[in-house]
């Protein structure tokens, strides 16, 4: 007997669990919209007027936000919009609307901001990948050691430390412009503001710094959670055959051991990425860098409802089209996973 | 000249709770294309002695191993890590009790075994792919030119311990050492791979170590039998000894407990009572005094030797007991006599040791 799952169960998978994305985004969406009405953490219409404005600029503000109309009416006139399909005209492109506070286009400042968050979390990926993997691997394979202790330490001390402070003490010691010490040529506390992806070997340089900051605590968790996985796999029995068979221990280690460690390693992988396009929010901060969690933030101190809806939008969506990547490319890793 | 020698093993471990005497001073040997059988409960040390033929017990940091291991006469406990791998696989090759945990989960069968030929020998891959589908032919797998591309989850329990059998001797081993390779498996599938065994042992002409708690498999496919009991060998013998005419109450238990054709219908079996010691604070005198029937004082206090039951017998027992009240013994319990009655109608000296 061979079991084979049925043709075609990936892509019904898919189809399915892109349905379910739809359904998720809906349901953020209005949560979001219904947390910042009914709960405003200040009138939009105060802070658009400013402190001696007329009762009667307000009311024309308040009109031209659709803030006077009903709440289901608000929320059913941004779906209108936002929802990229129309009975009349078909397929459109989502709109999002305007900020509250600079009339900007929201779509077009989300996707001005996207590169910097991007080239951050995807540099970041880089840099704790690099570390987290061979320093994991050789705990497990040296545990008890002095390394092993060294590097669990390690990992502790950068899991405790918080990004805003480790972000601060770099700059004050390697930063180009203000620190001490300059091994980071031309990475500043403020870096270049070009973009990673047109401008590659000039942009990089300038991100060694929020990159490794944002990196320390994650490449800490990777290495122990790697750790702790092959440890876990080294005492299965498929690794007592591949010793049995005669195997070079370091086959046995990598080919048989790691494999095998390795891949639940994509799953929060995913996740984590996920969470980072949505917007890096501290390491941005620290580093000055314009990214998405910036302009989260900035917009939610500002009750700037539009941005707020479109950030979070953004970051959902992030997270669930990652974790629905993940779940297809874990099929590939391992062999057993059906749909 | 022979082809298996293990002289006093003894395998420690050594832990925080204290020293486990998982094994502690076993000797057998085994002779070219013969069968030994190595009987006993879990915990016994049957399988720690096999994997320290192999050099698995390396890896175990805490374990303290002492005694010979000669192979071809050639010492193993003493060589490299590298000529211990050179062996593995290759010269000694070994199958386990669950098939489906022992293979990779994440690679084609056919690539696990182009791994174990590739390791030993310099072929190409196609010619390890040949030789392995080669391998699964003769174990029985249906297509294997096709199923060598199957992954092991896609396989039946019975299909996965002949692809086990396949790769353990697709270097053509001199011994190959079975531990428990039954025990997971349906009650049919187990005599399909029990023939399978004994089909390929006379074919390849390999020896063969079969560790198993179950008499009823070693009464199939071995030439000798070795009962073990907490680290030590209780009693050894030819098959035909062991089944006609066993001298240790440890192997009257076992053997009351499987079922037998030969016996009464409507006899019940009997299990042994108690559970095997702690390896860690064995009883003193004989390790088995808490569980036999027949003990007695000086029992508690001596540890009886392995000797043979007769100047000339390969036959060895580990008890004080006296051979003719041991021979006595077996005969009223083959008569249907609980082991209460038999003690009694025996009359075993109350302070009765073998000279």
């Amino acid at each position: 007997m061979i079991f084979r799952q049925p043709p075609f169960a990936m892509a019904t998978y898919i189809v399915r669990r892109l349905l379910w994305m739809i359904v998720l985004l809906l349901v953020i969406s209005f949560l979001t919209f219904l947390i910042f009405s009914k709960l405003p953490s200040a009138d939009p219409v105060s802070l658009r007027a400013g402190r001696n404005a007329t009762p009667e600029l307000r009311a024309s503000i308040r009109h031209t936000f659709g803030l006077d109309k009903p709440f289901f009416e608000q929320y059913r006139i941004y779906l209108a919009k936002l929802v990229p399909f129309d009975t009349h005209k078909g397929f459109k492109p989502p709109d999002f609307g305007y900020s509250y506070q600079n009339n900007v286009n929201v779509k077009a400042q989300i996707l001005d901001r996207l590169p910097a968050t991007a080239g951050l979390a995807l540099g970041g990926v880089v840099v704790w990948l690099l570390i987290g993997i061979p320093v994991g691997i050789i705990s497990a394979i040296r545990r008890g050691k002095l390394s092993d202790r060294i590097a669990m330490g390690g990992a502790l001390v950068a899991i405790s430390a918080p990004v805003y402070w480790l972000g601060l003490v770099m700059q004050y010691l390697f930063s180009s412009d203000i620190g001490k010490v300059h091994i980071f040529k031309g990475s500043g506390s403020y870096p270049n503001t070009g973009s990673l992806f047109t401008d590659p070997f000039h942009v990089a340089p300038t991100l060694f710094l929020p990159w490794l900051v944002l990196a320390t605590a994650f490449a800490a968790i990777y290495a122990r959670f790697l750790r702790g996985n092959l440890l876990e796999v080294m005492a299965e029995d498929y690794i007592r055959t591949a010793r049995a068979k005669g195997l070079r221990e370091r086959t046995v280690i990598f080919r048989h051991g790691v494999r095998s460690a390795i891949t639940p390693i994509v799953t929060i992988l995913g996740l984590d990425l996920g969470i980072l396009l949505g917007g890096a929010i501290l390491t941005e901060s620290v580093f000055n860098i314009p990214g998405i969690g910036r302009l989260a933030f900035d917009s939610i101190q500002k009750s700037d409802l539009p941005t707020v809806q479109g950030t979070v939008i953004m970051g959902a969506f992030f997270i669930i089209a990652l974790n629905l990547i993940v779940d297809i490319v874990y099929a590939f890793l391992d062999p057993r996973v059906r749909y | 000249m022979a082809l298996l020698e293990v002289e006093d093993l003894k395998v420690h471990f050594h832990t925080d709770d204290g020293i486990v005497k998982a094994v502690d001073g076993v000797s057998y040997r085994v002779d070219r294309g013969q069968a030994l059988g190595i009987v006993g409960e879990s915990g016994s040390g049957k399988s720690v002695s096999s994997l320290s033929v192999m050099g698995l017990t390396r890896f175990f940091k805490s374990a303290r191993i002492s005694g010979s291991v000669k192979f071809d006469g050639k010492e193993l406990l003493t060589a490299s890590d590298e000529e211990m791998r050179r062996i593995r696989g290759n010269e000694i090759a070994m199958i386990f009790q669950d098939p489906l945990s022992s293979l990779h989960p994440f690679y084609r069968i056919g690539k696990q075994l182009v791994e174990a030929i590739q390791s030993h020998r310099d072929v190409s891959r196609a010619q390890a792919l040949d030789r392995a589908v080669e391998m699964l032919g003769l174990v029985g797998i249906p297509e294997p030119r096709r199923r060598v591309d199957s992954y092991p989850h896609e396989f039946s329990g019975g299909m996965r311990q002949r692809v086990m059998i396949a790769m353990a001797l697709a270097n053509d081993p001199k011994l190959l050492i079975a531990d428990e390779p039954t025990t997971a498996l349906d009650v049919t599938v187990q005599a399909q791979i029990l023939d399978l065994i004994q089909r390929l042992q006379s074919e390849l002409d390999t020896a063969i170590v079969m560790i198993t708690h179950d008499l009823g498999v070693v009464a199939e496919v071995t030439d000798d039998i070795a009962v073990m009991y907490a680290g030590e060998i209780v009693e050894h013998a030819s098959k035909d000894t062991i089944f006609a005419s066993p001298e240790h109450p440890y192997t009257w238990g076992l053997l009351r407990s499987i079922p037998r054709l030969d016996l009464p219908r409507g006899e019940e079996l009997v299990p042994i009572p108690g559970r095997p010691p702690s390896l860690i604070t064995l009883p003193g005198g004989c390790s088995f005094h808490p569980r036999c029937p027949y003990v007695r004082e000086a029992h508690r206090k001596k540890h009886p030797e392995l000797d043979s039951v007769s100047a000339d017998s390969e036959h060895v027992v580990r008890c004080l007991l006296a051979s003719d009240t041991r021979r006595r013994l077996w005969r009223e319990l083959q008569d249907g006599k609980a082991p209460a009655e038999a003690r009694d109608v025996v009359g075993i000296d109350a302070e009765e040791v073998a000279p």
